[in-house]
């Protein structure tokens, strides 16, 4: 066993983890951040995606050991000061971006990430930048209409109802 | 102007909010102190004898708490099959023994051999690795002909041979149907594979165990569509704990789609062992078991004929199906193909006779049971296909083809046993002309042409049957259980309420959209009503959510309930304002004296039941609660129509999908926005199956495909934005509110209009394509393109 410490979501955390234990197991049992969601065992699905130093990692890919001294952000991390919805999120609930809730943690960061670095993405930009993240239930539409609505962007044009 | 609030109104989903900042809490979020988890070791091998298992060096591993082997469950019973067919002799279908672990033999790979319970996940899994096993292997039964054949391998030694169950529908018609295609003036055949599916909720299956040594109550938390129906099957069946003495929760679940109706051996497992090690017992799947241990969808091998007058009038149909049971029956496996399948052969046409001929098959794979549509989807593709295929074949338009033989006049009898209530699919057919374009497609297959590419216009129409199910008809059909929908409405002493409803909500927005219901018929907000599901001790027993009929059968549930509270609070609203009953109205959360300007408000009343001083005591109790169960007296049929514009690359045969409309009649609407998202959700699930979703065994058993590395998902890139209406609305004249469901159409629906489009593309290049299996991989078309 190994002391890991790193700051999430800008609370200074450590634990003692084993040299395999990754940071999505970390998260989740040792800090029992259970927002962070592992939907598979291969890195495909992107349900864990999370910010490590302003990057979007699939905390299912890392080891604990290797976050050691980062600044991690979870879905946790990702409202407002006041615990209301950021402008990602309230666009989430505005345009039904999500059904069971399952891949959206992941989705939401990894939404928060690809704007970080393209405020105004096209749908098509939007699109592939989530091909490492498989949503089961919305068919992708009101993510992608969310993602754009977040960016600024009118989103009446499509199909709503 | 959209509504604000009610029916009808696209109310945002208040669940959203918890699950947006990461406060969900599915069942792996939950941990109980002391708890141990338990790691399978599977069957790595499809078939084969278990001659030896040495837990000597494993049970001496760190952390190891207790390894269990099937021999722990000698005297426990078997993993029950909620479905019995009787067969077209009289006889009832084949049922093995399905022992939580194996015993004697593994019959598919992921087959559960032993049970490692430690301190840690990590240290299970060690565990594992240091049992010997001995297995000798057998041969395995893959195909589902050669299964049948004289001479197979059997899958089980006590059962004749690997045939399930050979059914026959309607019986009495087969003689006149085999008449009618013999002398009919056009017959188009077509064979086809419906492809096996995985369902894949993005939450993994996942079961707690908690023993209460105190009480001897039992506790299962897990990942279900309907935590009542497993206490039933899990409880009577395979533990033999009495339901009184065993509470089973399903929390946030992430997504089911009906893998997560079934009972599966791991629940009663992590139920038993709670107390075997007096501990609580914890199971995680990772994705590769899923692959290996949720039931599978699909998996039929069809002939489909179509006989045809002159005039071009549907005559008979006749079809043969193989449907994969897999290795053991699981919960309502036998009924997929037969009732769920063979009753909506008659689709949207007027085809006077029908017959469908079924094999249910056992052999070395995974056992096969509902995936979203169940049957449906089989049903639609089929007939879909083959409508669309004889239209080609006799150089008319497949859309008036259709048109032609539309079902017109409701109620409407089919030959294969249901009575369709409401429909008029020349309107959904129309409102797909609109919002598909139809009309423009020729100069969109004009730009594709200059782009290289060959462009494809695929239409179909489906129908469902939804709202499962009358209980005494789904009774002769062979079904062990009633599936009627519960509710109980509690009202508060200030007047806010709490539904206890048997439905269950892993995705559908049950906690946003029947609070709609229930604000529209007393007139408060939305915010004052609350929905309560998933655990069997608060809920009335209910029988939870599938088949397109939470809102149909729990929605009427809910109705019923409320109507008894309304019922109840007019008599004291009668008492208070010292009026007649009769004269008493409620609108707006007010109770008025017809005629007069006297009222009492909602809370008003409901605080008088709870604190009754001023309360008519002598005729009825104090109190505001009223619980119903609602037993629908049809299915209801949602119906629809659907295009797809595909174009495929000529160089590669890859496909993509330019453009998805669907036009559905679903009745009454209680939430358009969450409707629309369910439509969308089965959309993308069926253009999955149709372009990329395959899952793969070699002729070994060894399955194929038992990762996302492997399985093709569809992804945000693989899918359009989608035209979707539901405007058409014919509502459901035998439920309380009128409404049809709308869960399963999207995944019934779009594949043949992705196959028919791609044919179509096909076909317009000059290729002699008339049919590709599913999934239509690249490789698929370019080899079916360059013959």
């Amino acid at each position: 066993m190994t002391q890991v410490s790193m700051t999430v979501n800008g609370k200074a955390v450590s634990g003692e983890v084993e040299g395999r234990t990754l940071l999505s197991g970390f998260l989740r049992d040792s800090l029992n951040l259970t927002g962070t969601h592992v939907g598979c065992d291969t890195s495909q699905c992107g349900a864990c995606v999370v910010h490590v130093d302003g990057v979007a990692v699939k905390a299912c890919a890392m080891l604990a050991g290797e976050a050691e001294g980062a600044e991690v952000t979870t879905i946790e991390g990702m409202a407002k000061p006041d615990g209301s919805l950021s402008t990602i999120q309230q666009a989430f609930q505005d345009h039904h971006g999500l059904q069971c809730g399952f891949c959206t943690p992941g989705m939401v960061m990894s939404a928060a990430a690809l704007l970080q670095d393209n405020p105004n993405p096209s749908e098509t930009e939007i699109r592939e930048y989530l091909e490492g993240n498989i949503c089961r239930c919305t068919g992708y539409h009101n993510i992608v209409k969310a993602i754009m609505a977040a960016a600024g962007q009118d989103v009446s044009k499509i199909a709503a109802e | 102007m959209p509504k604000d609030g009610g029916i009808g109104a696209s109310s945002k989903r208040r669940e959203d909010v918890r699950f947006l900042t990461g406060r969900g809490r599915y069942t792996d979020d939950i941990n109980i102190n002391n708890q141990t988890y338990v790691h399978f070791l599977r069957s790595d091998v499809a078939h084969a004898t278990i001659k030896g298992i040495d837990t000597s060096s494993a049970d001496a591993m760190p952390g190891v708490v207790r390894i269990f082997t099937g021999a722990d469950f000698e005297g426990i019973g078997s993993i029950p099959c909620g479905w019995q067919v009787t067969d077209r002799h009289g006889e009832p279908m084949q049922e093995p023994a399905h022992p939580v672990l194996a015993q004697g033999k593994v019959r598919h790979v992921g087959d559960p051999i032993c049970a490692v319970v430690a301190e840690s996940l990590e240290q299970a899994r060690d565990a594992a690795e240091a049992i010997e096993l001995d297995l000798e292997e057998l041969p395995a039964v893959v195909d589902m002909k050669a299964a049948v054949a004289d001479g197979s391998t059997k899958v089980h030694d006590d059962l004749t041979s690997n045939l399930c169950y050979d059914w026959g529908f309607v019986e009495e018609n087969r003689e006149a149907v085999d008449e009618a295609i013999k002398s009919a003036a056009h017959v188009t055949t077509l064979e086809l594979v419906n492809n096996r599916l995985v369902a894949n909720p993005m939450e993994p299956r996942v079961a707690v165990g908690d023993w209460n040594a105190g009480t001897d109550d039992y506790t299962l938390y897990t990942t279900s569509q309907n935590p009542h129906v497993i206490r039933l099957l899990m409880g009577a069946f395979v533990l033999g704990i009495p339901e009184h003495k065993l509470r089973v929760v399903a929390p946030d679940v992430g997504g089911g789609f009906g893998t997560k109706i079934f009972h599966y051996a791991e629940e009663a497992f992590c139920t038993f062992a709670a107390k075997q090690v007096g501990r609580p017992v914890k199971w995680t799947s990772s994705r590769s078991e899923a692959f290996m241990s949720d039931a599978h969808g699909r998996d039929h091998v069809t002939k489909i004929e179509l006989a045809l007058d002159a005039d071009n009038n549907f005559t008979a149909l006749r079809t043969e199906t193989y449907a994969n049971m897999g290795a053991y029956l699981s919960t309502f496996a036998p009924s997929i193909p037969t009732w769920l399948h063979g009753t909506l052969m008659a689709g949207n046409y007027k085809t006077p006779l029908i017959y469908v001929n079924v094999k249910a098959v056992f052999t070395n794979t995974v056992p096969v049971d509902a995936y979203r549509g169940a049957g449906r989807p089989e049903a639609t593709f089929q007939l879909e296909r083959v409508v669309d295929k004889a239209a080609r074949e006799l150089g008319v338009d497949p859309i008036e083809l259709r048109r032609q033989n539309f079902i017109t006049e409701f109620p409407y009898a089919t030959p294969v046993a249901v009575e369709y209530d409401t429909g008029d699919y020349h309107a959904t057919m129309d409102k797909l002309a609109e919002i598909g374009d139809l009309s423009g497609f020729e100069a969109r297959l004009e730009e594709s042409k200059k782009r290289g590419k060959l462009r494809g216009l695929g239409v179909n129409c489906y129908i469902e049957a939804c709202g499962i199910a009358p209980s005494n008809l789904v009774g002769q059909l062979g079904a062990r259980a009633g599936l009627y929908e519960s509710a109980t409405v509690r009202v508060n002493a200030t007047g806010s309420i709490s539904v206890m409803t048997g439905s269950h909500s892993h995705g559908q927005g049950h906690e946003t959209a029947f609070p709609q219901v229930i604000a529209e018929m007393i007139g408060i907000d939305e915010s004052q009503i609350e929905i309560v599901h998933g655990d069997t001790a608060t809920s009335p027993m209910g029988m939870g959510t599938y088949g397109s009929r939470s809102l149909a059968v729990g929605g009427s549930a809910m109705v019923r309930a409320a109507e008894k509270v309304i019922n109840k609070a007019k008599k004291i609203a009668s008492h208070l304002l010292e009026a007649s009953e009769a004269d008493i109205e409620l609108k707006d959360g007010q109770f008025t004296v017809a005629g007069t300007d006297k009222s009492v408000a909602w809370g008003d009343v409901t605080l008088a039941a709870y604190v009754p001083h001023n309360y008519p005591l002598e005729e009825i109790e104090p109190g505001l609660e009223e619980t119903a169960f609602y037993d629908p007296n049809n299915f209801t049929y949602p119906s629809g129509a659907y295009c797809c514009e595909v174009e495929v690359d000529p160089d590669t045969g890859k496909v993509t999908i330019e453009s998805f409309a669907a036009a559905d009649d679903f009745g009454n609407i209680v939430n358009p926005m969450i409707v629309s998202g369910q439509v969308h959700g089965g959309l993308a699930q069926g253009i999955g199956q149709a372009l990329l979703e395959n899952c793969s065994y070699d002729e070994n058993g060894q399955i194929l495909s038992a990762s996302y590395m492997d399985y093709a998902m569809p992804r945000a890139d693989d899918v359009p934005f989608y035209e979707v209406d539901h405007s058409c609305q014919t509502p459901c004249t035998h439920n309380p509110l009128g409404v049809k469901g709308c869960g399963e159409a999207g995944a019934i629906g779009s594949p043949p209009a992705v196959v028919n489009a791609v044919v179509d593309a096909l076909q317009r290049a000059g290729k002699d394509v008339t049919h590709i299996d599913m999934p239509l991989t690249p490789g698929k078309v370019w080899a079916a393109m360059n013959g």
